[in-house]
């Protein structure tokens, strides 16, 4: 198994970061195998982790009374799932579910906000990287809130 | 309601005259989704219909209205006419109730296609949202009939949900014939096992040379706005990025000016402009 450092190397999350950067985030990580079906994380739960997906995909889902358990994203190999670590109160808004056979990076939040703490250097690069993914989703959200399928075109 | 199989004291259309609707019969209907249909239209007078994809025709319910419907058929078969339409108001939604064997008019084909052959030797990249691949899909039939003559080929499409996709029985089989497919849907249950999110998502999974690509994108003309600039973002020159737009068409020749859009008259201009002629219009509010 290859070592997790070098799997963050080659992650696109992580590109453009120093080696020492990576170095230093290697300590707080851990690889994981999540299996179809499986929850990476639960609605409610303290978000105590976050993940670098490598291979697979993740569906992030709510549970609506009235229509069951509703997928509103997915995340790629390629991208992370999580930034609820990142901002207080740490906890989880939705459930993370594997939907294939998925394999990623769990990063360990405490260990990881104690580093960019007490290294500005650290926290502004990852700051950086988890805007991207924010602003990213966020953009996406706001053109799904408008609803531009359901307009009137006739064909 | 459209004139019922065996009416047939229309007078027959004056030959070349783009304003007398040709009367075509229903041969076939296919559900598409809740809303959406998928018609075979064959004429009455026998002679086919060649049409360039991307362009469109002013379909007619008898008695109730016309509207224009951009043609979803394939390019080599005239003979067959195939319009996907929604049901969205008053005309459309009569278009959607017609069964086999009853009669519709037709106007055209009009207007500007794709240019779906300035791809040859090219990558080809279709980005399609809702009822968007519709007018695409002639494009998708067109390079599946010469493929050789294409590079990489990616059909990126995007729905509100599973059900008001359009075309599923067919996706399969354009990604066995060699082409690069993927959807994304805006809202899934957990049923679904594909992806969930923006099409713009999807255009890093395209693999393209952005020096000889060729973008064509249809759909809500948000969607389009956003997709055109995801693909000039790539790097693909916005005179090769082509959209098609959605005004209030009427004659269909250019004649009564409904669909102009500042100096462009929709339905003899386009409606499939380069993003480079149209890009700037379609940020100007009001117009």
């Amino acid at each position: 198994m290859r070592p997790v450092g070098e799997l963050l190397v080659g992650h696109p999350f992580f590109a453009g970061l120093d080696e020492e950067i990576i170095r230093e985030l290697e300590g707080c990580a851990r690889n994981v195998h999540v299996h179809a079906g499986e929850h990476l994380f639960r609605e409610g739960e303290d978000a105590d982790s976050f993940f670098v997906v490598r291979k697979g995909r993740v569906a992030l889902d709510v549970h609506m009374p009235d229509r069951g358990h509703m997928v509103i994203a997915t995340v790629e190999a390629g991208d992370v799932v999580g930034w609820s670590w990142f901002v207080p109160p740490y906890r989880w808004f939705f459930d993370a579910r594997a939907v294939g056979e998925v394999s990623a990076v769990s990063v360990d939040a405490t260990c990881l906000r104690d580093k960019c703490e007490a290294d500005p250097a650290l926290g502004y690069a990852l700051m950086q990287r988890v805007a991207q993914v924010m602003y990213q989703r966020l953009q996406a959200t706001r053109v799904r809130l408008l609803d531009v399928y359901g307009a009137d075109h006739a064909g | 309601m459209p004139a019922e199989s065996g009416t047939t004291l229309l007078p027959p259309a004056p030959a070349g005259d783009p304003m007398v609707p040709r009367p075509v019969r229903v041969e076939s209907v296919r559900r598409e989704t809740r809303d959406t249909v998928t018609m075979d239209l064959r004429a009455l007078d026998g002679e086919g219909l060649v049409f360039a994809p991307g362009q469109f025709t002013m379909l007619q319910a008898f008695g109730v209205g016309e509207v224009p419907i951009s043609i979803s058929g394939d390019p080599a078969r005239p003979d067959l006419l195939t319009h996907t339409v929604r049901d969205v108001g008053g005309v459309t939604g009569s278009l959607c109730r017609v069964e086999p064997g009853d009669l519709l008019g037709v106007r055209g084909a009009f207007g500007r296609g794709w240019g779906v052959e300035d791809g040859r030797g090219g990558d080809v990249v279709v980005v399609a949202g809702g009822i968007g691949l519709a007018p695409l899909r002639p494009v998708v039939l067109a390079v599946l009939a010469e493929r050789a003559a294409y590079g990489r080929v990616s059909v990126l499409y995007g729905a509100r949900s599973p059900a008001e996709m359009l075309f599923t029985d067919e996706l399969d089989t354009w990604t066995a014939a060699g082409l690069d497919v993927h959807v994304i849907v805006d809202v899934a249950d957990r049923s679904w096992t594909g992806r969930v999110g923006v099409v713009t998502e999807l255009l890093p999974d395209a693999a393209f040379d952005p020096d000889r690509t060729l973008g064509l994108v249809c759909g809500p003309e948000l969607m389009m706005r956003y997709a055109a600039a995801a693909l000039t973002d790539r790097g693909v020159e916005p005179g090769r990025v082509r959209v098609s737009v959605e005004r209030n068409m009427r004659c269909g020749i250019g004649l009564c000016g409904h669909c102009q859009l500042r100096g462009h008259l929709v339905c003899v201009d386009g409606p499939v402009f380069e993003l480079d002629r149209i890009g700037p219009l379609l940020t100007v509010r009001e117009l």
